[in-house]
């Protein structure tokens, strides 16, 4: 126990284990470290409509996959007398409407959160190999005139890539390119051609995220595999680097929307871009989060906020007291006076806690000759405080400060020890002592209210439970601090001569 | 002389801290299980009493309502006595009666106080009014203390006593607290009273400090403090190094009087002692903790540990008094 080395180590791995879980949900749940904080968020909205022929119906949408950018916050389908499912994986997921008997023009809807986040969460998975393109002629031989032009001015799969997109998008077009444009479109041409040269590439459907834009369709563009990761190109311009403002919808090769049992489908989008409070999409999302405070009742909630301040109010008092050699009264009672300052805010809470002391001290000095046994005496006190705080309360509302109601958010209990234990110090020790003490417990509280009262504190403290632990090895630490308290240096200076 | 002092000096000085003294010393030495038995003034007395130390002799233990009714019965035959709590704070409840008159009983204050008076003294302490946390309690009666000659002229009221701190039972250092008025007859330096460092070799006064400020006179009295020699002190620093064995606590303060008839006895003992004992000695405690902590004092028999107290902790000027053991 003595030794120095496991105990450090445990100091160490507590603030490691509390940083790392922290930076872990920081990452993961996009809880962010700082409050205010905004996500952008874009609201995506496909609507999908068709005739129904009063026969069974079914409908499929594919739905975007997972992908770097994007974190999905929510998903939700408006379709009355639809029966809705979702199936599929990660990297195609479907959407799924089924109805016995829809009869007329059916219009469905599926709304999408996405947040903009740049968690590096998902990498779509390598290219299936693929199978042989077989071109009929005259496009066999067009297609390697194509490739012949290309090959020797190219080095890899992207450059490939960018060569191809500009042989096709060349003014004006040579013979064999519109040959080939006038057969197939342009991202599905582009694919067949690379993987004629042995290159995994695909058409894939993207939406443009552009804000308030409504009935978009989505865009053919074109991926390429390069060994590493799949690189998106725009059939008409090149490759895509910016990601964002572009949500990739569909890589496989089934179409966008299905519909069984209906004529004149079609699928639009509409999308806008809105601004979040980042922590509130975090709790949002924290819905499957088994363990996490955001599932509790909104009022045990705002109970742990206050709970969860508590360690802060408690390293205070260690570091003051071991580090400085504050004596306060009461080793916590001024954390929990610091917690009462935050409801009733600093000046009234201290104005009011140095009234009612005052008075509840001034009363206990005629208890005392009363020579009433220790339990009858607190019994006494709690009643007195409660009629100090009740007196006080009437004659400050009466006076029209309202400030002076938040008086009752002190505990009363506290307030009668406090009471009592400075009342003895006094008997035992004098005045001095008791203003020191008094003085010192105010000075701890009022600091640790400072603390407790900062935002970003409230907020780490509520939002990274984890967070703790890092104070807990500071606790500990300071609990095996073995050097001179600052007062110390006063009270030994007479050593000075 | 500045009213701060940097803690490199301090260090250097080899000044204990409190910090350093809950760590190091009170948390590694003293068993918590052996708290209780220094806590409660009663056990300690009974514990030592049975080890053979000397202690104020135990008159009686009132430990229920019904043994104070009958309290008349056993204090019939005393002249005078002291009544404690068991668990008293501070010096609190401690009724001191110097002498029956007529029925009455006479204060330390002069004060005369009737039967009723001492028994509703008794029936308090039982409630735990004078006791720590307010918990109920015992009290107990013991003889009188009656203060040495030499320390009459010291004292201004009650008996003077010696504070060792005894450190792997080994006297490490000694201080003498002598009542003022203004520490209204409390023993506590930060209370006002004065505190007279002792060389541990014998028992002679090092300087004396009131409220942190070397003084060569008593407030009250205006005895000479420089002159000031404790009596008995071999047999005392015996008595401290004995309750090493009894109490098994490592770091121990043992509060000590010498009483007219008896010599040294053992009044209470401290699992915390107070580190104002470095200022009345004008020196820290830490060189010679660690010179014990280098030392394997705990299998030395007590004459050896006394030897090594006084060949390492004695005073320079005072080293040609050397008393034998």
């Amino acid at each position: 126990m003595n030794r120095i080395g496991p105990f450090l180590a445990l100091v160490v791995a507590l603030v490691v284990i509390g940083l790392s879980a922290a930076q872990f949900r920081h990452t993961t749940y996009n809880i962010p470290w700082l409050p205010g904080s905004e996500t952008e968020i874009w609201q995506v909205e496909a609507r999908i409509e068709f005739d129904a022929r009063g026969s069974a119906a079914q409908v499929y949408l594919t739905l975007p996959p997972e992908q770097q950018g994007f974190a999905m916050v929510s998903e939700a389908t408006a379709s009355s007398g639809w029966g809705f499912a979702i199936e599929g994986d990660q990297i195609q997921r479907r959407a799924h409407w089924t109805q016995r008997a829809p009869q007329g023009r059916q219009v469905l809807f599926y709304k999408l959160d996405l947040a903009v986040s740049d968690a590096d969460t998902w990498e779509l998975p390598p290219p299936a190999p693929s199978g042989t393109i077989i071109w009929d002629e005259p496009y066999q031989t067009a297609v390697s005139h194509v490739l012949d032009n290309i090959l020797p001015i190219t080095a890899d799969p992207h450059t490939m890539a960018l060569q191809l997109i500009q042989t096709l998008n060349r003014q004006p077009p040579d013979q064999n390119v519109s040959l080939l444009t006038s057969a197939y479109a342009g991202a599905d041409l582009m694919q067949r051609v690379l993987q004629t040269a042995g290159i995994s590439a695909r058409a894939v459907q993207v939406l443009e995220l552009e804000d308030g834009r409504r009935r978009q369709a989505l865009a053919d563009y074109l991926q390429v595999w390069d060994g590493q990761q799949w690189r998106l190109y725009d059939p008409a311009v090149g490759e895509v680097t910016k990601s964002t403002e572009l949500l990739l919808w569909q890589t496989g090769t089934p179409g966008v929307l299905e519909v069984l049992g209906g004529t004149n489908s079609r699928v639009s989008f509409s999308m806008i871009s809105q601004s979040r409070s980042s922590l509130l999409l975090a709790q949002e999302q924290a819905d499957d989060l088994a363990l996490s405070l955001y599932n509790l009742p909104i009022a045990e909630q705002s109970m742990f906020k206050l709970i969860m301040l508590l360690p802060v109010g408690a390293f205070v008092v260690v570091l003051l007291r071991v580090l400085i050699g504050i004596r306060t009264s009461g080793t916590f009672m001024p954390v929990l006076i610091a917690l009462a300052f935050l409801q009733t805010e600093l000046i009234p809470g201290l104005t009011s806690f140095i009234i009612v002391v005052g008075i509840g001290l001034s009363i206990r000095s005629y208890l005392s000759t009363l020579n009433l046994l220790l339990v009858a005496r607190i019994a006494t006190l709690v009643v007195l405080v409660i009629a100090i705080i009740s007196l006080f309360s009437i004659v400050s509302y009466r006076l029209g400060l309202i400030q002076g109601l938040t008086i009752t958010f002190f505990p009363m209990i506290i307030l009668a020890w406090t009471i009592e234990r400075m009342s003895i110090t006094w008997e035992e020790e004098g005045p001095k002592e008791v203003l020191l003490q008094g003085g010192g417990s105010l000075f701890v509280a009022v600091l640790a209210f400072l603390l407790m009262d900062m935002a970003v504190i409230e907020h780490l403290a509520f939002n990274f439970p984890e967070l703790h632990l890092v104070l807990l090895g500071f606790i500990l630490l300071a609990g095996r601090y073995t050097g001179y308290r600052l007062l110390e240096l006063k009270r030994f200076s007479a050593f000075n001569s | 002389m500045s009213s701060w002092i940097s803690p490199f000096e301090l260090k250097r000085r080899g000044i204990l801290g409190m910090n350093r003294r809950n760590v190091s010393y009170i948390s590694r030495y003293n068993n918590r299980r052996q708290f209780p038995l220094v806590d409660n003034k009663l056990k300690t007395k009974l514990v030592a009493e049975e080890a053979g130390l000397a202690v104020p002799k135990l008159i009686d233990i009132v430990a229920t309502q019904h043994e104070v009714e009958s309290i008349e019965q056993n204090l019939k035959d005393l002249d005078s006595f002291v009544a404690k709590p068991a668990q008293g704070s501070g010096g609190k409840g401690i009724l001191v009666v110097v002498g029956q008159e007529n029925g009455q009983y006479r204060k330390a204050s002069g004060d005369l106080i009737s039967l009723s008076d001492v028994k509703r003294h008794l029936t308090n302490t039982l409630s735990g009014l004078h006791s720590l946390g307010g918990r109920n309690d015992v009290a107990f009666l013991e003889t009188l203390v009656r203060v040495d000659p030499v320390f009459s002229s010291y004292s201004h009221e009650g008996v003077p006593d010696i504070r060792l701190i005894v450190f792997q039972g080994v006297p490490v250092m000694g201080m003498l607290r002598l009542a003022t008025k203004a520490s209204d007859g409390k023993a506590n330096l930060h209370q006002g009273a004065i505190g007279v460092g002792l060389d541990i070799a014998t028992g002679r006064g090092i300087q004396a400090v009131l409220h942190n400020k070397l003084v060569t006179h008593h407030p009250d009295t205006g005895a000479d403090l420089s002159k000031l020699t404790v009596p008995n002190w071999p047999s005392l620093l015996r008595l401290a190094a004995e309750c090493y064995e009894v109490t098994d606590l490592g770091y121990l303060g043992c509060d000590i009087v010498i009483d007219r008839d008896r010599g040294p006895l053992i009044l209470e003992l401290n699992a915390r002692p107070g580190l104002s004992i470095q200022l009345a000695n004008n020196s820290g405690l830490l060189p010679r903790l660690r010179l014990v902590e280098a030392t394997k004092t705990k299998k030395m028999r007590i004459a050896d540990r006394l030897q090594f107290a006084i060949e390492n902790f004695k005073h320079d000027d005072t080293w040609e008094t050397l008393p034998a053991f």
